[in-house]
């Protein structure tokens, strides 16, 4: 979220800059020596095509460095895991849990994270699979991790723990002679 | 990281040591539990008035305990409980500072002091034979400074120091075979009289000297017809027999060496009399009393042998001793009953026609007849003789009567409890008035005051004593309602008197108590004895409008076959709603599973030829039993004979009356253990009533055993006949113990272990799938606890996950005894230090909470002992995972951590059963243990996890919501404030 952002800030700038050059009412005044313009009134279309495809490539570029980022988490959250041991206590169930929580907020916002990148030119498919593909990893280790704590119903005694003794069909009484 | 390493390691060590145990603070003691002190029906009083600061009677009773009474209260100053085998014959006082006590047949005679009961000196007499126990403590005899006491026991007769205990000399009579009755020491003579009789028919008096001994002369005389009872003396040389017939008094003179026999008729001297006649052994001087079927008659002997008959009085009139008076007189007292009062008399010896002080008492018709009476005489200030009567009734209770009052009485019937059961009490009606209300609620915020007080430590002691009083007397605990907790409950318990008591939980008072006129001796009813107590009624859902009630049974003598009494009783009130009189003969009660519309559980009433009777007797209940018949099954012990026999219903009565309540029974199986090695010494089944969560046992490493959960297990162990005395009668080569399992519906064994070298007594529970027991290891000379555990071999394959989820798998299935599943088991042993008297275990309501062992120690204290240490798992090296789950390491001996003594500072004299009793609460167990004593707790073997403590502070809770609401508000009007400014700014 935070590169997005930094991402957005650096294009407005660049609008900025050419919107001005564009203005009409900056004719009136001489251009300064050295400064033609017939030259740059020539190239005005090759060069915004240029810009343009520059822009996309950087776009793509980003999309899968974003599309890359929970790689960096993925190992962060199986260091913690190992250190975390496998016996339950607080710890090792917070660090399970924010890693099974972690992944499914981020794929519940793909949509959200890929959006500065949107363009006609640019293909997100590919890294947002990416995405996806990496933060369901991370989910799976969480979900590793929560079976080694032995949280997961996997085992038969998760699911007759608590089955009530079966019903006895006879019933027999006696013992020793009262006295 | 690395901190959180440590944190886990720190949380498994933690976990694995977690040992729970009961430990108590010094000012917990009487807030759940409570201890009551008995001593049992009274035989022997003697009472110590006389130069006494603290004037005290000196009690034996049928408990076989000495206890020294406050005369003013009725409280204990001391009490000795003497062993079961130990039973005291006679006591009386000597030297004004030892109490005497002779027990365990005359042979072994103790003196205690009296002001402390600290035991002086003891004496052990070893006789050749078994015979009579007599004792005499002659009042101001001297030989050579020392008091003698003479003891005739095991057909010897002893003179022993009273200083010491010393034996001065010994006199053996087993040469001669005479029967010793009377041991007499004239007064101011030096010679011991030893009364008796040889072969049932000749009269011998033998006089030896007191010095040493000595036989100074012999004279017999020979009764052609045999004596019936005891010799009874009139005055040192006048003695009264009753002849075998029972028809003739024979009086006995000994004037100048020569014996005079004078028989007379019964039927001469009193009109009316028939063969029941029989001598009273009060001791009269120149009286005697007779009692007949109708009436008891007071004899007067003249000096020159004549037989007066002086009075006749009813015969259900109670006679004490002679009390001496000053001036050579002598009182005795007579109680006579009335309708719901009691008539005493006190008369004078010499002048039998007037009643010296004649006194009625207002009786509760609950305490029965008189049984014994014992009386004292105190100096009134005109100098004139006053009179305290201790009476004991048929309810085993206590009086003490003085100018016409009870002083005091003790309910002792409690210390020889037989059976145990409960019932809940009733729902509290709704409809409170808003002033109880609003002054419990000031009454409640008080005390949390105080209590709050006591947290911060800002209490003075006045006010720290009102917290205790307020904690330990709460009206919480002694209400009369139920509670939602279940703590609160009746228990119910049959005492050997035939009296049913109702006991509060909350603070151990008598609620109600019943004399069963069925367990009351009458023409019908000879010998009646309570046999047990079983819940008749308990209305859940359907009946809720009836008072839930009790069975009682009992049995009209001491053969097997004796008719059997039934009472009905209403477990709110005491009352006695169904009296079943005489019926057929009951050797087994049957509770079984089934009830009826109005909750009535149904009974099997076993009979001595194997009849079963169906109880109640409805037709309903017939038809219920009817449909379930096919299924219902019992088994007989025979431990004489060694057999194990299991029957099933066959049909109706075959009997000239109808019966459609009595069923045949015929017989299906039958185990046999061989005489000459295997003798049956203890059998046990699981509680019919307790409740099991789960059949699956979830072991390490997420596996699963499965629990075989049988109702109709029996354990059954025996020893070989050699090893069945006592400890150190046989060789370890000798000896062999035996468990078997026991299935009682089809008779199979389902295991069967033997330990070489162990022998009895075995003391065993059965619980769950596992079987505790405890026995004597005689090459180990320690005793030991091994536990059984059985689990379901046909059920360990249901391991598929994915059966398990869809429902695909047999485990809720019924299951039959027929279908023989095959067993595995588990079984470990440990040694014990202690010996111990009973063994139970602790039960909840749904059966989740963990167990504990509740051990009846010899030194009458209750050990909890966790059921983890007696896990047959239990590894040298358990794995991590075994120790994740629990598992302690095996160790040679269980532990004994005396803070998990749940009777702490108390004993329970005379342990006999502890019985247990689930809450409401699941993590709570109610317990209560009985012998001679009785003692009541409850306790959470796995912690109170389910409620938080009664002595949590609320008020400090509420104070701390308070607070922090309080700092919320401040701090948001604070940072408000804040941000104000900054905007100004």
């Amino acid at each position: 979220m935070e590169k997005g952002k930094g991402v957005m800030g650096g294009r407005k700038w660049a609008v900025d800059f050419t919107d001005n050059s564009s203005t009409p009412s900056s004719r009136d005044i001489p251009d300064p020596p050295g400064f033609t313009r017939a030259s740059h009134d020539q190239d005005d279309s090759t060069l915004s095509r240029q810009k343009k495809d520059a822009e996309a490539n950087w776009k793509s570029q980003k999309a899968w460095e974003v599309a890359q980022a929970p790689f960096k988490n993925l190992l962060m959250m199986g260091f913690m895991m190992w250190m975390a041991g496998s016996t339950v206590h607080l710890f090792s169930i917070g660090i399970t849990f924010s890693a099974l929580w972690q992944p499914l907020s981020a794929l519940q916002g793909v949509g959200k994270v890929f959006e500065p990148y949107k363009d006609s030119k640019v293909d997100l498919n590919a890294p947002k699979l990416l995405y996806i593909a990496l933060n369901l990893g991370g989910m799976l280790l969480g979900v590793w991790k929560l079976n080694t704590l032995g949280l997961l119903p996997t085992h038969a005694s998760d699911w007759v723990s608590s089955l009530s003794p079966a019903h006895e069909v006879e019933y027999s009484g006696g013992g020793i002679a009262l006295k | 990281m690395a901190m959180a390493m440590k944190l886990s390691l720190l949380l498994l060590f933690f976990l694995s040591s977690l040992i729970p145990t009961f430990s108590l603070f010094e000012d917990q003691v009487g807030f759940m539990d409570w201890h009551q002190r008995y001593i049992g029906k009274v035989k022997h009083a003697v009472f110590q008035t006389q130069k006494a600061g603290r004037k005290r009677v000196v009690v034996s009773t049928e408990e076989n305990v000495i206890a020294s009474l406050d005369l003013r209260r009725g409280e204990i100053f001391w009490r000795h409980v003497l062993g079961a085998n130990d039973v005291v014959d006679k006591i009386d006082i000597a030297l004004g500072k030892y109490v005497i006590t002779l027990s365990s047949e005359g042979s072994i005679l103790r003196a205690w002091n009296l002001p402390d009961g600290q035991m002086v000196w003891e004496s052990f007499l070893s006789g050749s034979k078994p015979s009579k126990a007599l004792l005499t403590v002659p009042a101001n005899l001297k030989v050579d400074l020392d008091s003698p006491i003479f003891v005739y026991g095991g057909a010897c007769l002893y003179a022993i120091s009273s200083i010491d205990g010393e034996i001065l000399w010994k006199k053996d009579f087993t040469a001669e075979g005479i029967d010793v009755h009377q041991l007499l020491l004239p007064d101011g003579s030096d010679v011991v009289h030893a009364v008796g009789v040889t072969d049932l028919s000749q009269f011998d008096t033998y006089e030896i000297d007191v010095r040493n001994g000595e036989l100074l002369k012999h004279v017999s005389a020979s009764f052609p017809d045999g004596i019936y009872g005891e010799i009874l003396p009139i005055s040192s040389d006048k003695f009264v027999a009753l002849d075998a017939r029972r028809s003739v008094l024979v009086l006995i003179s000994i004037k100048d060496g020569q014996i005079n026999l004078q028989q007379t008729h019964v039927s001469d001297l009193v009109h009316g009399s028939s063969g029941n006649t029989a001598i009273l052994p009060s001791k009269l001087s120149g009286i005697f009393s007779v009692i007949t079927d109708t009436f008891i008659a007071f004899i007067k002997v003249t000096n020159e042998g004549k037989l007066d008959v002086m009075e006749k009085v009813d015969k259900m009139v109670v006679v004490s001793d002679a009390l001496p008076l000053s001036e050579g007189e002598q009182a005795f007292a007579l109680v006579q009953h009335g309708e719901s009062k009691i008539h005493l008399s006190v008369r004078l010896v010499h002048d039998m026609s007037s009643n010296h002080l004649k006194e009625t008492v207002k009786m509760d018709h609950e305490r029965g007849f008189v049984h014994k009476i014992f009386i004292n005489n105190y100096v009134r200030t005109d100098r004139s003789h006053g009179f305290r009567a201790l009476i004991v009734m048929e309810d085993h209770s206590l009086l003490l009567l003085q100018q016409g009052e009870i002083v005091w009485s003790r309910d002792d019937g409690l210390a020889s409890v037989i059976d145990v059961t409960t019932s809940e009490l009733p729902v509290e009606k709704l409809g409170v008035s808003v002033s109880k209300v609003e002054h419990s609620l000031f009454e409640w915020l008080k005390g949390h005051m105080l209590k709050l007080k006591g947290t911060l430590m800002l209490a003075t002691p006045d006010e720290v004593a009102a917290i205790q009083k307020i904690r330990l007397q709460s009206s919480e605990k002694s209400k009369m309602t139920r509670d939602h907790n279940g703590f609160r409950r009746l228990l119910i318990v049959l005492t050997r008197a035939g009296k049913l008591f109702a006991l509060h939980t909350g603070d151990g008072r008598v609620v109600w108590s019943s004399l069963l006129q069925s367990l009351r001796k009458s023409d019908k009813c000879t010998d009646p004895i309570g046999l047990k107590l079983h819940q008749w009624q308990i209305p859940h859902h359907h009946a809720l409008d009836n008072n839930p009630s009790v069975l009682v049974v009992g049995r009209c003598g001491l053969s097997l076959s004796a008719s059997s009494a039934m009472s009905i009783v209403d477990a709110y009130t005491g009352k006695e709603l169904h009296n079943m009189g005489p019926a057929h003969s009951t050797v087994q009660v049957i509770s079984l599973p089934f009830s009826d519309s109005t909750e009535q559980q149904l009974h099997l009433l076993i009979d001595a030829d194997k009849r079963a009777h169906l109880y109640p007797r409805t037709p309903e209940a017939a038809e219920i039993f009817q449909r379930e018949s096919e299924n219902v099954y019992w088994y007989s012990v025979e431990a004489e004979a060694g057999i194990l026999r299991g029957y099933a219903v066959k049909g109706s009565c075959n009997l000239e009356v109808p019966n459609e309540y009595c069923f045949e029974t015929r017989n299906l199986w039958s185990i046999v253990f061989p005489s000459e090695s295997e003798k049956i010494i203890a059998t046990v089944t699981r509680k019919a009533n307790e409740v099991i969560h789960t059949q699956a046992k979830v072991i390490a490493d997420e596996d699963v055993m499965y629990k075989y959960i049988s109702k109709n297990i029996l354990f059954v162990a025996t020893v070989s006949p050699k090893a069945s005395g006592p400890i150190g009668s046989a060789t370890p080569d000798e000896s062999l113990l035996v468990v078997h399992l026991v299935d009682t519906v089809t008779g199979r064994i389902l295991h069967r272990m033997s330990h070489s070298g162990s022998q009895g007594p075995v003391h065993a529970v059965l619980s769950e799938n596992w079987v505790v027991y405890h026995y004597f290891n005689l090459r180990a000379h320690r005793y030991e606890i091994s536990v059984i555990e059985i689990y379901d071999q046909s059920r360990a394959e249901n391991k598929d996950v994915l059966k398990l989820i869809v429902g695909k798998h047999n485990l809720t299935a019924p299951v039959s005894s027929y279908s023989r599943p095959e067993v595995t088991i588990k079984s470990q042993s440990y040694f014990f230090t202690h010996s111990v008297k009973a063994i139970s275990v602790t039960s909840t309501a749904k059966g989740i909470t963990s167990k504990h062992l509740l051990i009846g120690t010899l030194g009458d204290k209750v050990l909890a002992l966790d059921k983890r240490f007696v896990d047959p798992r239990r590894s040298l090296n358990p794995t991590q995972a075994e120790k994740e789950e629990g598992l302690l390491p095996l160790t040679d001996a269980l532990p004994i951590i005396p803070q998990s003594y749940i009777t702490h500072a108390f004993k329970v004299e005379g342990l006999r059963g502890i019985e247990t009793v689930p809450a409401k609460l699941e993590s709570t167990t109610l317990v209560f243990a009985y012998g001679v004593d009785l003692f009541f707790t409850r306790l959470a073997p796995s912690r109170t996890y389910d409620s938080l403590t009664e002595d949590f502070n609320y008020a400090l809770l509420l104070l701390t919501i308070v607070a922090l609401v309080v700092a919320i508000f401040v701090t948001w009007v604070l940072s408000e404030r804040k941000d104000l400014q900054d905007k100004w700014r």
